[in-house]
Protein backbone atom coordinates (compact mmCIF):
# COMPACT_ATOMS: atom_id res chain seq x y z
CA UNK A 1 0.00 0.00 0.00
CA UNK A 2 2.66 2.44 1.02
CA UNK A 3 4.73 1.65 -2.01
CA UNK A 4 1.82 2.35 -4.23
CA UNK A 5 1.32 5.68 -2.53
CA UNK A 6 4.94 6.53 -3.14
CA UNK A 7 4.74 5.73 -6.81
CA UNK A 8 1.71 7.98 -6.99
CA UNK A 9 3.91 10.83 -5.90
CA UNK A 10 6.46 9.92 -8.55
CA UNK A 11 4.35 9.96 -11.71
CA UNK A 12 0.85 11.20 -12.15
CA UNK A 13 0.08 9.08 -15.20
CA UNK A 14 1.24 5.94 -13.51
CA UNK A 15 -0.84 6.85 -10.53
CA UNK A 16 -3.89 7.42 -12.63
CA UNK A 17 -3.82 3.95 -14.07
CA UNK A 18 -3.06 2.54 -10.65
CA UNK A 19 -6.07 4.30 -9.23
CA UNK A 20 -8.29 2.90 -11.99
CA UNK A 21 -7.25 -0.61 -11.21
CA UNK A 22 -7.89 0.00 -7.53
CA UNK A 23 -11.19 1.71 -8.01
CA UNK A 24 -12.57 -1.01 -10.24
CA UNK A 25 -11.48 -4.18 -8.55
CA UNK A 26 -13.89 -6.66 -10.09
CA UNK A 27 -16.77 -4.46 -11.11
CA UNK A 28 -15.97 -4.87 -14.84
CA UNK A 29 -17.74 -8.19 -14.67
CA UNK A 30 -21.19 -6.85 -13.90
CA UNK A 31 -20.94 -4.14 -16.55
CA UNK A 32 -19.55 -6.57 -19.11
CA UNK A 33 -22.43 -8.95 -18.70
CA UNK A 34 -24.80 -6.03 -18.99
CA UNK A 35 -23.23 -5.00 -22.29
CA UNK A 36 -23.29 -8.57 -23.53
CA UNK A 37 -26.83 -9.36 -22.41
CA UNK A 38 -28.86 -8.23 -25.46
CA UNK A 39 -26.69 -10.23 -27.83
CA UNK A 40 -26.22 -13.10 -25.43
CA UNK A 41 -29.96 -13.60 -25.05
CA UNK A 42 -30.43 -13.17 -28.79
CA UNK A 43 -27.82 -15.79 -29.65
CA UNK A 44 -29.20 -18.16 -27.08
CA UNK A 45 -32.81 -17.86 -28.26
CA UNK A 46 -32.29 -17.46 -31.99
CA UNK A 47 -29.17 -19.52 -32.69
CA UNK A 48 -28.03 -21.88 -29.96
CA UNK A 49 -31.37 -23.27 -28.82
CA UNK A 50 -32.57 -23.67 -32.43
CA UNK A 51 -29.48 -25.68 -33.40
CA UNK A 52 -30.22 -28.12 -30.59
CA UNK A 53 -33.94 -28.02 -31.34
CA UNK A 54 -33.19 -28.77 -34.96
CA UNK A 55 -31.63 -32.08 -33.93
CA UNK A 56 -34.48 -32.92 -31.56
CA UNK A 57 -37.10 -32.18 -34.24
CA UNK A 58 -35.20 -34.38 -36.68
CA UNK A 59 -36.00 -37.31 -34.36
CA UNK A 60 -39.76 -36.72 -34.73
CA UNK A 61 -42.45 -36.96 -37.34
CA UNK A 62 -43.31 -33.30 -37.03
CA UNK A 63 -46.17 -31.96 -39.16
CA UNK A 64 -46.79 -28.23 -39.61
CA UNK A 65 -49.89 -28.43 -37.43
CA UNK A 66 -50.93 -31.18 -35.08
CA UNK A 67 -49.16 -33.65 -32.81
CA UNK A 68 -45.57 -34.64 -33.36
CA UNK A 69 -44.68 -38.27 -32.78
CA UNK A 70 -41.31 -39.69 -31.85
CA UNK A 71 -39.55 -41.29 -34.79
CA UNK A 72 -36.10 -42.09 -33.50
CA UNK A 73 -33.71 -42.38 -36.41
CA UNK A 74 -36.51 -43.08 -38.89
CA UNK A 75 -36.13 -39.79 -40.74
CA UNK A 76 -32.45 -40.39 -41.26
CA UNK A 77 -33.02 -44.00 -42.28
CA UNK A 78 -35.74 -42.97 -44.70
CA UNK A 79 -33.38 -40.44 -46.27
CA UNK A 80 -30.61 -42.98 -46.64
CA UNK A 81 -32.61 -45.97 -47.81
CA UNK A 82 -35.97 -45.07 -49.30
CA UNK A 83 -35.57 -41.58 -50.78
CA UNK A 84 -33.79 -41.67 -54.13
CA UNK A 85 -34.38 -37.93 -54.51
CA UNK A 86 -32.16 -37.29 -51.49
CA UNK A 87 -29.15 -38.96 -53.11
CA UNK A 88 -29.77 -37.05 -56.31
CA UNK A 89 -30.02 -33.83 -54.30
CA UNK A 90 -26.77 -34.62 -52.54
CA UNK A 91 -25.05 -35.26 -55.88
CA UNK A 92 -26.47 -32.00 -57.24
CA UNK A 93 -25.20 -30.05 -54.27
CA UNK A 94 -21.72 -31.50 -54.53
CA UNK A 95 -21.50 -30.94 -58.26
CA UNK A 96 -22.53 -27.34 -57.67
CA UNK A 97 -19.86 -26.93 -55.00
CA UNK A 98 -17.16 -28.62 -57.06
CA UNK A 99 -18.01 -26.50 -60.07
CA UNK A 100 -18.64 -23.20 -58.36
CA UNK A 101 -15.86 -22.96 -55.78
CA UNK A 102 -12.81 -23.57 -58.03
CA UNK A 103 -14.19 -21.37 -60.82
CA UNK A 104 -14.92 -18.58 -58.38
CA UNK A 105 -11.46 -18.75 -56.75
CA UNK A 106 -9.54 -18.97 -60.04
CA UNK A 107 -11.43 -16.10 -61.63
CA UNK A 108 -11.22 -13.84 -58.59
CA UNK A 109 -7.51 -14.63 -58.17
CA UNK A 110 -6.74 -13.89 -61.83
CA UNK A 111 -8.59 -10.62 -61.78
CA UNK A 112 -7.21 -9.56 -58.40
CA UNK A 113 -3.68 -10.13 -59.69
CA UNK A 114 -4.43 -8.14 -62.81
CA UNK A 115 -5.93 -5.32 -60.77
CA UNK A 116 -2.84 -5.21 -58.55
CA UNK A 117 -0.63 -4.21 -61.48
CA UNK A 118 -0.35 -0.63 -62.65
CA UNK A 119 -3.17 -0.16 -65.11
CA UNK A 120 -5.57 2.56 -66.09
CA UNK A 121 -9.25 2.26 -65.34
CA UNK A 122 -8.56 -0.09 -62.44
CA UNK A 123 -11.24 1.40 -60.23
CA UNK A 124 -13.87 1.22 -62.92
CA UNK A 125 -13.15 -2.47 -63.39
CA UNK A 126 -13.27 -3.09 -59.67
CA UNK A 127 -16.71 -1.46 -59.53
CA UNK A 128 -17.94 -3.50 -62.49
CA UNK A 129 -16.74 -6.81 -61.11
CA UNK A 130 -18.18 -6.08 -57.70
CA UNK A 131 -21.57 -4.79 -58.84
CA UNK A 132 -23.32 -8.19 -59.14
CA UNK A 133 -22.37 -8.89 -55.52
CA UNK A 134 -24.46 -5.98 -54.28
CA UNK A 135 -27.44 -6.30 -56.60
CA UNK A 136 -30.08 -8.66 -55.17
CA UNK A 137 -29.65 -12.36 -55.89
CA UNK A 138 -33.33 -12.68 -56.81
CA UNK A 139 -33.11 -9.92 -59.41
CA UNK A 140 -29.83 -11.32 -60.75
CA UNK A 141 -31.30 -14.78 -61.12
CA UNK A 142 -34.41 -13.35 -62.81
CA UNK A 143 -32.28 -11.57 -65.39
CA UNK A 144 -30.31 -14.71 -66.08
CA UNK A 145 -33.51 -16.70 -66.49
CA UNK A 146 -34.35 -14.34 -69.33
CA UNK A 147 -30.81 -14.46 -70.74
CA UNK A 148 -30.94 -18.26 -70.87
CA UNK A 149 -34.36 -18.42 -72.59
CA UNK A 150 -34.44 -20.19 -75.92
CA UNK A 151 -35.26 -17.79 -78.78
CA UNK A 152 -36.03 -14.71 -76.70
CA UNK A 153 -32.80 -14.90 -74.67
CA UNK A 154 -29.70 -12.97 -75.60
CA UNK A 155 -27.44 -16.01 -75.28
CA UNK A 156 -29.50 -17.90 -77.84
CA UNK A 157 -29.54 -14.87 -80.10
CA UNK A 158 -25.76 -14.65 -79.91
CA UNK A 159 -25.28 -18.33 -80.70
CA UNK A 160 -27.67 -18.26 -83.64
CA UNK A 161 -26.79 -14.91 -85.20
CA UNK A 162 -23.10 -14.58 -84.44
CA UNK A 163 -21.80 -18.13 -84.18
CA UNK A 164 -24.50 -19.62 -86.42
CA UNK A 165 -25.16 -22.59 -84.22
CA UNK A 166 -28.44 -23.45 -82.57
CA UNK A 167 -28.51 -22.89 -78.85
CA UNK A 168 -29.80 -25.44 -76.38
CA UNK A 169 -32.59 -24.85 -73.88
CA UNK A 170 -30.15 -24.19 -71.06
CA UNK A 171 -32.43 -24.27 -68.06
CA UNK A 172 -34.74 -26.89 -69.55
CA UNK A 173 -32.04 -29.50 -69.94
CA UNK A 174 -31.18 -32.08 -67.30
CA UNK A 175 -27.50 -31.88 -68.14
CA UNK A 176 -27.08 -28.16 -68.84
CA UNK A 177 -29.22 -26.58 -66.14
CA UNK A 178 -26.65 -27.16 -63.41
CA UNK A 179 -23.69 -25.74 -65.36
CA UNK A 180 -25.90 -22.78 -66.32
CA UNK A 181 -26.67 -22.22 -62.65
CA UNK A 182 -22.98 -22.42 -61.77
CA UNK A 183 -22.06 -19.85 -64.42
CA UNK A 184 -24.72 -17.46 -63.14
CA UNK A 185 -23.51 -17.95 -59.56
CA UNK A 186 -19.87 -17.32 -60.44
CA UNK A 187 -20.89 -14.12 -62.20
CA UNK A 188 -22.80 -13.06 -59.12
CA UNK A 189 -20.22 -14.04 -56.51
CA UNK A 190 -16.60 -13.74 -57.64
CA UNK A 191 -16.37 -9.99 -56.99
CA UNK A 192 -16.39 -10.61 -53.27
CA UNK A 193 -13.36 -12.87 -53.31
CA UNK A 194 -11.69 -10.53 -55.77
CA UNK A 195 -11.77 -7.85 -53.05
CA UNK A 196 -10.47 -10.19 -50.35
CA UNK A 197 -7.59 -11.29 -52.57
CA UNK A 198 -6.90 -7.69 -53.65
CA UNK A 199 -6.49 -6.81 -49.99
CA UNK A 200 -4.11 -9.74 -49.66
CA UNK A 201 -2.05 -8.62 -52.63
CA UNK A 202 -1.79 -5.11 -51.23
CA UNK A 203 -0.39 -6.48 -47.99
CA UNK A 204 2.62 -8.01 -49.75
CA UNK A 205 5.63 -5.71 -49.28
CA UNK A 206 6.97 -4.30 -52.55
CA UNK A 207 10.57 -4.96 -51.42
CA UNK A 208 10.00 -8.67 -51.83
CA UNK A 209 9.19 -8.20 -55.50
CA UNK A 210 12.17 -5.94 -55.98
CA UNK A 211 14.44 -8.50 -54.38
CA UNK A 212 13.06 -11.25 -56.57
CA UNK A 213 13.38 -9.07 -59.66
CA UNK A 214 17.02 -8.32 -58.86
CA UNK A 215 17.59 -12.04 -58.54
CA UNK A 216 16.39 -12.25 -62.11
CA UNK A 217 13.11 -14.04 -61.45
CA UNK A 218 10.60 -13.87 -64.29
CA UNK A 219 7.19 -12.44 -63.56
CA UNK A 220 5.67 -15.91 -63.59
CA UNK A 221 8.35 -17.16 -61.15
CA UNK A 222 7.73 -14.14 -58.93
CA UNK A 223 4.06 -14.95 -58.93
CA UNK A 224 4.66 -18.60 -58.01
CA UNK A 225 7.40 -18.05 -55.43
CA UNK A 226 6.54 -14.70 -53.87
CA UNK A 227 2.93 -13.77 -54.49
CA UNK A 228 1.18 -17.09 -54.17
CA UNK A 229 2.77 -18.25 -50.87
CA UNK A 230 2.15 -14.87 -49.22
CA UNK A 231 -1.39 -14.86 -50.49
CA UNK A 232 -2.27 -18.28 -49.09
CA UNK A 233 -3.82 -17.01 -45.82
CA UNK A 234 -6.20 -14.87 -47.88
CA UNK A 235 -6.85 -17.70 -50.32
CA UNK A 236 -7.61 -19.93 -47.40
CA UNK A 237 -10.13 -17.50 -45.98
CA UNK A 238 -11.78 -16.96 -49.35
CA UNK A 239 -11.85 -20.68 -50.02
CA UNK A 240 -13.39 -21.67 -46.69
CA UNK A 241 -16.05 -18.95 -46.77
CA UNK A 242 -16.98 -19.74 -50.37
CA UNK A 243 -17.13 -23.43 -49.59
CA UNK A 244 -19.40 -22.92 -46.59
CA UNK A 245 -21.81 -20.65 -48.42
CA UNK A 246 -21.92 -22.73 -51.59
CA UNK A 247 -23.23 -25.77 -49.73
CA UNK A 248 -26.20 -23.57 -48.79
CA UNK A 249 -27.16 -22.45 -52.28
CA UNK A 250 -30.89 -21.81 -52.41
CA UNK A 251 -31.99 -18.67 -54.23
CA UNK A 252 -30.45 -19.57 -57.59
CA UNK A 253 -32.24 -22.90 -58.03
CA UNK A 254 -35.42 -21.45 -56.51
CA UNK A 255 -35.59 -18.64 -59.05
CA UNK A 256 -33.77 -20.04 -62.09
CA UNK A 257 -35.20 -23.53 -62.33
CA UNK A 258 -37.39 -24.26 -59.33
CA UNK A 259 -35.07 -27.23 -58.84
CA UNK A 260 -35.83 -28.78 -62.21
CA UNK A 261 -36.06 -30.08 -64.78
CA UNK A 262 -37.06 -33.09 -62.74
CA UNK A 263 -34.92 -32.68 -59.66
CA UNK A 264 -31.71 -32.08 -61.61
CA UNK A 265 -30.94 -28.74 -59.93
CA UNK A 266 -32.61 -29.31 -56.55
CA UNK A 267 -29.98 -28.56 -53.92
CA UNK A 268 -29.88 -29.62 -50.29
CA UNK A 269 -31.34 -26.37 -48.96
CA UNK A 270 -34.03 -26.19 -51.63
CA UNK A 271 -35.00 -29.76 -50.79
CA UNK A 272 -34.98 -28.87 -47.11
CA UNK A 273 -37.22 -25.88 -47.75
CA UNK A 274 -39.60 -27.89 -49.91
CA UNK A 275 -39.89 -30.66 -47.33
CA UNK A 276 -40.45 -28.27 -44.46
CA UNK A 277 -42.66 -25.66 -46.06
CA UNK A 278 -44.23 -27.28 -49.11
CA UNK A 279 -44.74 -30.85 -47.89
CA UNK A 280 -44.85 -29.77 -44.22
CA UNK A 281 -42.53 -32.55 -43.09
CA UNK A 282 -40.66 -30.57 -40.47
CA UNK A 283 -38.91 -33.57 -38.93
CA UNK A 284 -37.67 -34.74 -42.29
CA UNK A 285 -36.52 -31.21 -43.15
CA UNK A 286 -34.63 -31.02 -39.86
CA UNK A 287 -32.86 -34.28 -40.59
CA UNK A 288 -31.76 -32.70 -43.87
CA UNK A 289 -30.67 -29.61 -41.94
CA UNK A 290 -28.46 -31.68 -39.68
CA UNK A 291 -26.96 -33.52 -42.59
CA UNK A 292 -26.16 -30.12 -44.10
CA UNK A 293 -24.70 -28.96 -40.79
CA UNK A 294 -22.48 -32.04 -40.53
CA UNK A 295 -21.32 -31.62 -44.14
CA UNK A 296 -20.41 -27.97 -43.54
CA UNK A 297 -18.60 -28.75 -40.29
CA UNK A 298 -16.70 -31.61 -41.87
CA UNK A 299 -15.70 -29.60 -44.92
CA UNK A 300 -14.53 -26.75 -42.70
CA UNK A 301 -12.62 -29.08 -40.39
CA UNK A 302 -10.89 -30.72 -43.34
CA UNK A 303 -9.82 -27.31 -44.59
CA UNK A 304 -8.43 -26.33 -41.22
CA UNK A 305 -6.43 -29.54 -41.00
CA UNK A 306 -5.28 -29.34 -44.62
CA UNK A 307 -4.21 -25.70 -44.32
CA UNK A 308 -1.05 -26.78 -42.50
CA UNK A 309 0.13 -28.22 -45.80
CA UNK A 310 -0.43 -25.20 -47.98
CA UNK A 311 -1.05 -22.04 -45.99
CA UNK A 312 1.98 -19.95 -45.04
CA UNK A 313 1.58 -17.63 -42.12
CA UNK A 314 4.61 -15.48 -42.27
CA UNK B 1 4.57 -6.92 -72.87
CA UNK B 2 2.52 -9.04 -75.24
CA UNK B 3 1.59 -11.24 -72.33
CA UNK B 4 0.16 -8.35 -70.36
CA UNK B 5 -1.66 -7.03 -73.42
CA UNK B 6 -3.38 -10.39 -73.87
CA UNK B 7 -4.25 -10.39 -70.20
CA UNK B 8 -5.70 -6.90 -70.48
CA UNK B 9 -7.87 -7.89 -73.40
CA UNK B 10 -9.15 -10.94 -71.52
CA UNK B 11 -10.01 -8.90 -68.46
CA UNK B 12 -11.66 -6.22 -70.57
CA UNK B 13 -13.85 -8.88 -72.16
CA UNK B 14 -14.66 -10.29 -68.74
CA UNK B 15 -15.57 -6.81 -67.58
CA UNK B 16 -17.88 -6.40 -70.53
CA UNK B 17 -19.46 -9.79 -69.88
CA UNK B 18 -19.91 -8.94 -66.22
CA UNK B 19 -21.67 -5.66 -66.78
CA UNK B 20 -23.78 -6.76 -69.74
CA UNK B 21 -26.54 -8.65 -67.85
CA UNK B 22 -27.12 -5.57 -65.71
CA UNK B 23 -26.96 -3.33 -68.74
CA UNK B 24 -29.42 -5.60 -70.51
CA UNK B 25 -31.70 -5.41 -67.49
CA UNK B 26 -31.81 -1.61 -67.56
CA UNK B 27 -32.18 -1.51 -71.32
CA UNK B 28 -34.97 -4.10 -71.25
CA UNK B 29 -36.78 -2.21 -68.52
CA UNK B 30 -36.91 0.86 -70.78
CA UNK B 31 -38.24 -0.99 -73.82
CA UNK B 32 -41.88 -0.59 -74.69
CA UNK B 33 -44.33 -3.37 -75.46
CA UNK B 34 -43.48 -3.29 -79.19
CA UNK B 35 -39.73 -3.56 -78.63
CA UNK B 36 -39.86 -6.11 -75.86
CA UNK B 37 -38.38 -8.94 -77.93
CA UNK B 38 -35.97 -6.91 -79.99
CA UNK B 39 -32.27 -7.43 -79.41
CA UNK B 40 -31.38 -3.78 -79.78
CA UNK B 41 -28.88 -2.78 -77.12
CA UNK B 42 -30.40 0.62 -76.58
CA UNK B 43 -34.17 0.97 -76.86
CA UNK B 44 -35.38 3.02 -79.79
CA UNK B 45 -38.30 4.55 -77.95
CA UNK B 46 -37.33 4.44 -74.29
CA UNK B 47 -40.33 4.56 -72.00
CA UNK B 48 -41.07 4.47 -68.28
CA UNK B 49 -44.29 2.60 -68.98
CA UNK B 50 -43.00 -0.65 -67.46
CA UNK B 51 -42.17 0.99 -64.16
CA UNK B 52 -45.58 2.56 -64.09
CA UNK B 53 -47.10 -0.85 -64.68
CA UNK B 54 -45.05 -2.54 -61.97
CA UNK B 55 -46.06 0.05 -59.40
CA UNK B 56 -49.75 -0.05 -60.30
CA UNK B 57 -50.29 -3.76 -60.99
CA UNK B 58 -48.88 -4.58 -57.58
CA UNK B 59 -48.54 -2.62 -54.35
CA UNK B 60 -44.84 -2.36 -55.12
CA UNK B 61 -44.40 0.83 -53.13
CA UNK B 62 -45.65 -1.04 -50.10
CA UNK B 63 -43.11 -3.84 -50.62
CA UNK B 64 -40.33 -1.31 -51.01
CA UNK B 65 -41.41 0.42 -47.81
CA UNK B 66 -41.47 -2.92 -45.97
CA UNK B 67 -37.95 -3.68 -47.12
CA UNK B 68 -36.65 -0.23 -46.22
CA UNK B 69 -38.24 -0.46 -42.81
CA UNK B 70 -37.06 -3.98 -41.98
CA UNK B 71 -33.55 -3.52 -43.34
CA UNK B 72 -33.23 -0.12 -41.67
CA UNK B 73 -34.39 -1.24 -38.25
CA UNK B 74 -32.28 -4.40 -38.31
CA UNK B 75 -29.24 -2.32 -39.23
CA UNK B 76 -29.69 0.21 -36.43
CA UNK B 77 -30.44 -2.30 -33.67
CA UNK B 78 -27.74 -4.70 -34.84
CA UNK B 79 -25.09 -1.97 -34.84
CA UNK B 80 -26.13 -0.89 -31.39
CA UNK B 81 -26.16 -4.39 -29.86
CA UNK B 82 -23.06 -5.54 -31.67
CA UNK B 83 -21.02 -2.52 -30.64
CA UNK B 84 -22.07 -3.02 -27.02
CA UNK B 85 -20.98 -6.65 -27.06
CA UNK B 86 -17.78 -5.79 -28.89
CA UNK B 87 -16.96 -3.09 -26.34
CA UNK B 88 -17.31 -5.58 -23.50
CA UNK B 89 -15.28 -8.24 -25.31
CA UNK B 90 -12.50 -5.86 -26.30
CA UNK B 91 -12.21 -3.37 -23.45
CA UNK B 92 -13.48 -4.92 -20.26
CA UNK B 93 -11.86 -7.56 -18.14
CA UNK B 94 -14.06 -10.30 -16.77
CA UNK B 95 -13.90 -14.03 -16.21
CA UNK B 96 -15.07 -16.16 -19.14
CA UNK B 97 -14.39 -13.47 -21.71
CA UNK B 98 -12.41 -15.64 -24.11
CA UNK B 99 -14.86 -18.48 -23.78
CA UNK B 100 -17.82 -16.21 -24.56
CA UNK B 101 -16.03 -14.81 -27.56
CA UNK B 102 -15.42 -18.32 -28.80
CA UNK B 103 -19.09 -19.23 -28.38
CA UNK B 104 -20.19 -16.12 -30.28
CA UNK B 105 -17.60 -16.75 -32.95
CA UNK B 106 -18.67 -20.36 -33.39
CA UNK B 107 -22.23 -19.27 -34.21
CA UNK B 108 -20.77 -18.19 -37.56
CA UNK B 109 -20.88 -21.86 -38.48
CA UNK B 110 -24.60 -22.11 -37.78
CA UNK B 111 -26.24 -20.81 -40.89
CA UNK B 112 -29.89 -19.97 -41.43
CA UNK B 113 -30.87 -23.09 -43.42
CA UNK B 114 -29.67 -25.32 -40.61
CA UNK B 115 -32.01 -23.70 -38.08
CA UNK B 116 -34.78 -22.70 -40.47
CA UNK B 117 -37.36 -25.15 -39.13
CA UNK B 118 -36.92 -24.54 -35.39
CA UNK B 119 -36.67 -20.80 -36.00
CA UNK B 120 -39.95 -20.92 -37.89
CA UNK B 121 -41.60 -22.90 -35.08
CA UNK B 122 -40.21 -20.51 -32.47
CA UNK B 123 -41.41 -17.45 -34.31
CA UNK B 124 -44.81 -19.06 -34.77
CA UNK B 125 -45.06 -19.79 -31.04
CA UNK B 126 -44.19 -16.14 -30.36
CA UNK B 127 -47.03 -15.16 -32.75
CA UNK B 128 -44.60 -13.32 -34.95
CA UNK B 129 -45.36 -14.98 -38.31
CA UNK B 130 -46.37 -12.37 -40.88
CA UNK B 131 -45.11 -9.55 -38.68
CA UNK B 132 -42.34 -7.00 -38.80
CA UNK B 133 -41.05 -8.33 -35.50
CA UNK B 134 -40.67 -11.78 -37.04
CA UNK B 135 -38.74 -10.33 -39.95
CA UNK B 136 -36.56 -8.10 -37.81
CA UNK B 137 -35.70 -9.80 -34.51
CA UNK B 138 -34.02 -13.03 -35.70
CA UNK B 139 -32.00 -11.06 -38.27
CA UNK B 140 -30.31 -8.90 -35.64
CA UNK B 141 -28.01 -11.46 -34.12
CA UNK B 142 -24.92 -12.44 -36.03
CA UNK B 143 -21.34 -12.77 -34.99
CA UNK B 144 -19.87 -11.04 -38.01
CA UNK B 145 -20.47 -7.49 -36.77
CA UNK B 146 -19.34 -8.27 -33.25
CA UNK B 147 -16.18 -9.84 -34.59
CA UNK B 148 -15.25 -6.87 -36.79
CA UNK B 149 -16.07 -4.27 -34.14
CA UNK B 150 -14.12 -6.15 -31.50
CA UNK B 151 -11.06 -6.18 -33.76
CA UNK B 152 -11.43 -2.44 -34.21
CA UNK B 153 -11.89 -1.73 -30.50
CA UNK B 154 -8.82 -3.75 -29.58
CA UNK B 155 -6.81 -1.16 -31.47
CA UNK B 156 -8.13 1.93 -29.68
CA UNK B 157 -5.48 3.40 -27.34
CA UNK B 158 -6.15 2.89 -23.65
CA UNK B 159 -5.36 6.53 -22.73
CA UNK B 160 -8.60 7.97 -24.10
CA UNK B 161 -10.67 5.65 -21.99
CA UNK B 162 -8.54 6.18 -18.90
CA UNK B 163 -8.84 9.93 -19.10
CA UNK B 164 -12.61 9.63 -19.13
CA UNK B 165 -12.59 7.18 -16.24
CA UNK B 166 -10.41 9.51 -14.20
CA UNK B 167 -13.00 12.18 -14.88
CA UNK B 168 -15.51 9.88 -13.28
CA UNK B 169 -17.26 8.53 -16.36
CA UNK B 170 -19.06 5.22 -15.99
CA UNK B 171 -18.96 2.34 -18.46
CA UNK B 172 -21.96 3.56 -20.38
CA UNK B 173 -20.50 7.04 -20.83
CA UNK B 174 -17.19 5.60 -21.98
CA UNK B 175 -19.01 3.43 -24.50
CA UNK B 176 -21.39 6.12 -25.67
CA UNK B 177 -19.13 9.19 -25.66
CA UNK B 178 -15.76 7.72 -26.52
CA UNK B 179 -15.97 4.30 -28.12
CA UNK B 180 -18.95 4.92 -30.40
CA UNK B 181 -17.75 8.22 -31.87
CA UNK B 182 -14.32 6.70 -32.50
CA UNK B 183 -15.85 3.82 -34.38
CA UNK B 184 -17.89 5.91 -36.81
CA UNK B 185 -15.99 4.75 -39.90
CA UNK B 186 -16.40 1.07 -39.19
CA UNK B 187 -20.01 1.56 -38.08
CA UNK B 188 -20.72 3.28 -41.39
CA UNK B 189 -19.16 0.40 -43.28
CA UNK B 190 -21.11 -2.18 -41.32
CA UNK B 191 -24.32 -0.19 -41.76
CA UNK B 192 -24.00 -0.38 -45.53
CA UNK B 193 -23.19 -4.03 -45.28
CA UNK B 194 -26.10 -4.92 -42.99
CA UNK B 195 -28.57 -2.87 -44.96
CA UNK B 196 -27.59 -4.57 -48.21
CA UNK B 197 -27.69 -8.03 -46.67
CA UNK B 198 -31.16 -7.47 -45.26
CA UNK B 199 -32.50 -5.73 -48.31
CA UNK B 200 -31.38 -8.73 -50.35
CA UNK B 201 -32.36 -11.44 -47.89
CA UNK B 202 -34.75 -13.99 -49.29
CA UNK B 203 -35.01 -17.34 -47.50
CA UNK B 204 -36.18 -16.05 -44.13
CA UNK B 205 -38.86 -13.62 -45.37
CA UNK B 206 -40.00 -16.28 -47.84
CA UNK B 207 -40.45 -18.72 -44.97
CA UNK B 208 -42.41 -16.57 -42.54
CA UNK B 209 -44.50 -14.19 -44.64
CA UNK B 210 -47.53 -15.51 -46.46
CA UNK B 211 -49.49 -12.30 -45.86
CA UNK B 212 -48.75 -10.11 -48.87
CA UNK B 213 -48.97 -6.88 -46.90
CA UNK B 214 -45.79 -7.95 -45.04
CA UNK B 215 -43.89 -9.06 -48.12
CA UNK B 216 -40.42 -7.73 -48.58
CA UNK B 217 -39.56 -6.64 -52.05
CA UNK B 218 -37.47 -9.72 -52.96
CA UNK B 219 -40.40 -12.04 -52.24
CA UNK B 220 -42.64 -9.78 -54.26
CA UNK B 221 -40.47 -9.85 -57.37
CA UNK B 222 -39.94 -13.61 -57.16
CA UNK B 223 -43.70 -14.11 -57.17
CA UNK B 224 -44.04 -11.43 -59.83
CA UNK B 225 -41.70 -13.46 -62.03
CA UNK B 226 -43.88 -16.54 -61.69
CA UNK B 227 -46.96 -14.53 -62.69
CA UNK B 228 -45.47 -12.55 -65.54
CA UNK B 229 -42.95 -15.05 -66.87
CA UNK B 230 -43.67 -14.08 -70.46
CA UNK B 231 -43.43 -10.31 -70.06
CA UNK B 232 -39.72 -9.65 -70.21
CA UNK B 233 -40.04 -5.90 -69.97
CA UNK B 234 -42.03 -6.04 -66.72
CA UNK B 235 -39.62 -8.50 -65.14
CA UNK B 236 -36.68 -6.31 -66.13
CA UNK B 237 -38.40 -3.24 -64.71
CA UNK B 238 -39.16 -5.03 -61.44
CA UNK B 239 -35.53 -6.13 -61.22
CA UNK B 240 -34.30 -2.60 -61.80
CA UNK B 241 -36.56 -1.33 -59.04
CA UNK B 242 -35.15 -3.72 -56.43
CA UNK B 243 -31.57 -3.45 -57.66
CA UNK B 244 -31.49 0.35 -57.86
CA UNK B 245 -31.28 1.08 -54.12
CA UNK B 246 -28.42 -1.40 -53.76
CA UNK B 247 -26.54 0.13 -56.69
CA UNK B 248 -27.00 3.65 -55.35
CA UNK B 249 -25.86 2.59 -51.92
CA UNK B 250 -22.85 0.95 -53.45
CA UNK B 251 -21.87 3.97 -55.53
CA UNK B 252 -22.20 6.37 -52.63
CA UNK B 253 -20.56 4.18 -49.99
CA UNK B 254 -18.16 2.25 -52.17
CA UNK B 255 -15.17 3.03 -50.01
CA UNK B 256 -16.82 1.98 -46.72
CA UNK B 257 -18.14 -1.22 -48.21
CA UNK B 258 -14.83 -2.19 -49.74
CA UNK B 259 -13.00 -1.43 -46.48
CA UNK B 260 -15.37 -3.53 -44.42
CA UNK B 261 -14.94 -6.50 -46.73
CA UNK B 262 -11.20 -6.14 -46.86
CA UNK B 263 -10.92 -6.13 -43.09
CA UNK B 264 -13.46 -8.90 -42.61
CA UNK B 265 -10.93 -11.65 -43.12
CA UNK B 266 -8.02 -10.66 -41.09
CA UNK B 267 -6.23 -9.21 -38.12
Amino acid sequence: MRRAAQSEAVATRGAASWRIRRRRPRSDTVAAYGFLAPNGIGFLVFTLIPIGASFVISLYHWPLVGEASFAGTQNYRALATSDPVFWQVLRNTFSYVFGYVPLNILLSLGIAVWLSSKIRGKNLFRVIFFLPVVTPMVANAMIWTLLYMPQSGVIDWFLVNVLHISGPNWLGSQTLAMPAMIVMSVWQGFGYNMLILSAGLQSIPVELYDAAAIDGASSWRRFLNVTLPLLTPFLFFAFVMTLITSFQVFTQPYVLTGGGPGVSTTTLVLYLYNNGFQFFKMGYASALAWILFVIIMTATAIQFVAQKRWVHYG
Amino acid sequence: MLQSAVFTVIVAILGLLTISPLFWMVSGALKGQDEQYSFRLIPQNPTLENFHYVFTALPFARYMANSFFVAGVVTIIALWFHSMAAYALARLRFPGRDFLFLVIFSTLLVSLPVILVPLFILVRELHMLNSYAGLIVPAIFNAFGIFLLRQFYLGIPQELEEAAIVDGAGYWRVYWNIILPLSKPILAALAVFFFLANWNSFLWPLTITTDQSKWMVQIAIASFQQQYASSQNYIMAASVVVALPTMLLFFFFQRQLVESIKTSGFK
